[in-house]
């Protein structure tokens, strides 16, 4: 029983570094590499196997483009696509905000009143349950601009997870410290300001991680219901477009275009949410082992 | 004049009477307690889990109206409160000056103006230096530290306390107890202190509230005679261990009746 206690003495003598603690920080370095090198790897192994497959069964481009030329495409289109990028972020980006604005807002009500929230949940929820595939047609009927109607179609995909998650938030404050709050007299506006914000800002950052993704696929859609009435084309009106000419190689330029504006909104809510929470909340805070 | 103002000085900080608390129509949490909290005291609730002793704190801290029965304040004492939860209770997203600055905060003064008051109060509890760190970067007795000093800060007349050292270990909670008592001889504020543990209560209060459950009930009061300085050697001392004992059985006979 005692020997091994003994050893592990000896070894915590031995310090700074010895057998087993240099092992453990040897996996730790391979697993930091490995999370940024491994996915890399399999893009590069994906992208090579594609190329060989393209010009080992010499596929014709206008059936699937070899990897090269979808580049190239990008570079030769990038005038027409850059454009079409930035309509579509023009919509994503004005939908996501509106979807800050209106369901942050609408939760801080439903905070204040539970009157309002009985009222008015159901259609928040009505409105996130309706395939917007369904809906546009009608938005794009009734509203007469274009990108008015767009802006709504987005904007109803990606403001339900915003209030529903910023709801939950300015609920879950810690008892004690709201009656805390009720000793020391606090009005209405000093709890929201100093308790309930705080207590939902990772519940709403969460939502926003959400959001931010749902009001591209929202903006995407609805281009894609709007079909050519829309006459400054995002990207999926670009790829509408690309298909009616069998233009293969430049649909799957736009296709790009569009992954890679999903993952900068991702990574730009994933830094936000770590710049906010990284000195208080458990989710962000690195821990020592 | 000299008279009224002699008996305003002699009334107790405050009074409860008769007071009865039941919870959903059913479960009588506390029944019919009467007492008087006096300035400058240290008093204990002390009795088991069920007792009321958490629910009577409640009330005096105008938390909850009491079922039947009133609590009576001396007039003009009403304000100045300060609790003291059994968990810490921070807000984990305000460094520790933030924490403390709170109360003063919802009552409208300002960061600069509070600095002093709340470094002062920091001090008192021995964290200068910690305004800048977060709540979990500190261990479980420095985050009651923080408790404490944010219950002083607003220099209250009355401090309450529920298990507030309940959850630390006895090295911890034995050194708040030294700090607490300390704390009040230095501001003279009135403690109600709620706790389980029977040498908790005598090494801390000069007057022991015991009390008993279903329905939480008092069932005796204990003057303790301890000397002027409470410290280690009081904590071993043969007069201690009676009073611990005298106090022990008057709860082992409540818990009999219940």
């Amino acid at each position: 029983m005692s020997a091994p206690a003994d050893i592990g003495r000896a070894a915590a003598r031995s310090l700074p570094l010895d057998a087993e603690e240099a092992a453990r920080a040897r996996r730790a370095r391979r697993e930091r590499v490995g999370a940024v090198a491994l996915p890399l790897l399999v893009v590069g192994g994906t992208i090579l196997l594609w190329h060989w497959f393209v010009t080992a069964y010499a596929v014709p481009h206008y059936i699937l483009p070899g990897p090269g030329r979808v580049v190239s495409q990008l570079v030769e289109d990038w005038d027409v696509l850059f454009g079409a990028l930035l309509v579509t972020l023009k919509i994503t980006l004005l939908a996501l905000a509106t979807a800050v604005l209106v369901g942050g807002g609408l939760a801080v009500l439903f905070s204040l009143s539970r009157w309002v929230e009985m009222s008015f949940f159901p259609y928040a929820v009505i409105l996130q349950v309706t395939p917007i595939v369904s809906i546009a047609p009608l938005i794009f009927i009734y509203v007469e601009s274009p990108t008015a109607g767009l802006l709504i179609c987005a904007w109803i995909v990606a403001f339900f997870p915003i209030l529903s998650n910023t709801t939950l938030g300015l609920r879950s404050v810690d008892h004690n410290l709201d009656d805390l709050f009720t000793i020391y007299g606090a009005t209405r506006w000093q709890r929201l300001r100093h308790l309930q914000a705080p207590s939902a800002l990772p519940y709403f950052l969460g939502g926003l991680r959400i959001a931010g993704g749902l009001s591209l696929i929202g903006a995407i859609v609805a281009e894609y219901v709007a079909g050519s009435t829309g006459t400054n084309g995002g990207l999926a009106f670009r790829i509408l477009e690309a298909s009616y000419r069998l233009n293969i190689p430049r649909m799957f330029a736009a296709l790009l275009l569009i992954a890679l504006a999903g993952v900068a909104i991702f990574a730009a809510t994933a830094l936000l949410q770590w710049l906010a929470l990284r000195r208080w909340h458990e989710s962000a805070v690195r821990r020592e082992r | 004049m000299t008279a009224t103002r002699t008996a305003l000085q002699t009334a107790p900080l405050l009074r409860l009477e008769g007071v009865t608390k039941v919870f959903g129509g059913a479960t009588t949490a506390l029944d019919g307690m009467s007492l008087a909290v006096r300035d400058g005291e240290f008093l204990s609730l002390l009795g088991p889990s069920g007792c009321g002793k958490s629910t009577a704190l409640r009330l005096i801290a105008g938390l909850s109206q009491p079922t039947r029965g009133r609590i009576r304040w001396r007039e003009g004492a009403e304000a100045a409160l300060g609790v003291v939860f059994q968990e810490p209770t921070l807000a984990p997203w305000s460094t520790v000056f933030d924490n403390v600055w709170l109360p003063l905060r919802l009552r409208g003064v300002g960061r600069g103006v509070a600095r002093a008051q709340v470094e002062e109060s920091l001090a008192s509890v021995g964290l200068e230096g910690f305004a800048k760190a977060y709540p979990r970067e500190l261990s479980g007795g420095m985050k009651m530290r923080v408790s404490i000093a944010r219950a002083m800060v607003t220099r209250p007349k009355l401090l309450l306390m529920d298990e507030p050292f309940a959850a630390l270990d006895e090295i911890t909670r034995f050194k708040l107890n030294d700090d607490v008592l300390a704390l009040q001889a230095r501001l003279g504020c009135t403690v109600v202190f709620v706790t389980h543990s029977v040498f908790e209560s005598v090494f801390l209060s000069g007057r022991v509230v015991v009390m008993a459950a279903r329905p939480g009930r008092v069932v005796e009061e204990i003057a303790v005679e301890a000397p002027a300085r409470r410290d280690d050697a009081f904590r071993t001392a043969p007069e201690y261990a009676a009073q611990c004992r005298r106090v022990s059985d008057a709860l082992k006979n409540a818990m009999a009746q219940a």
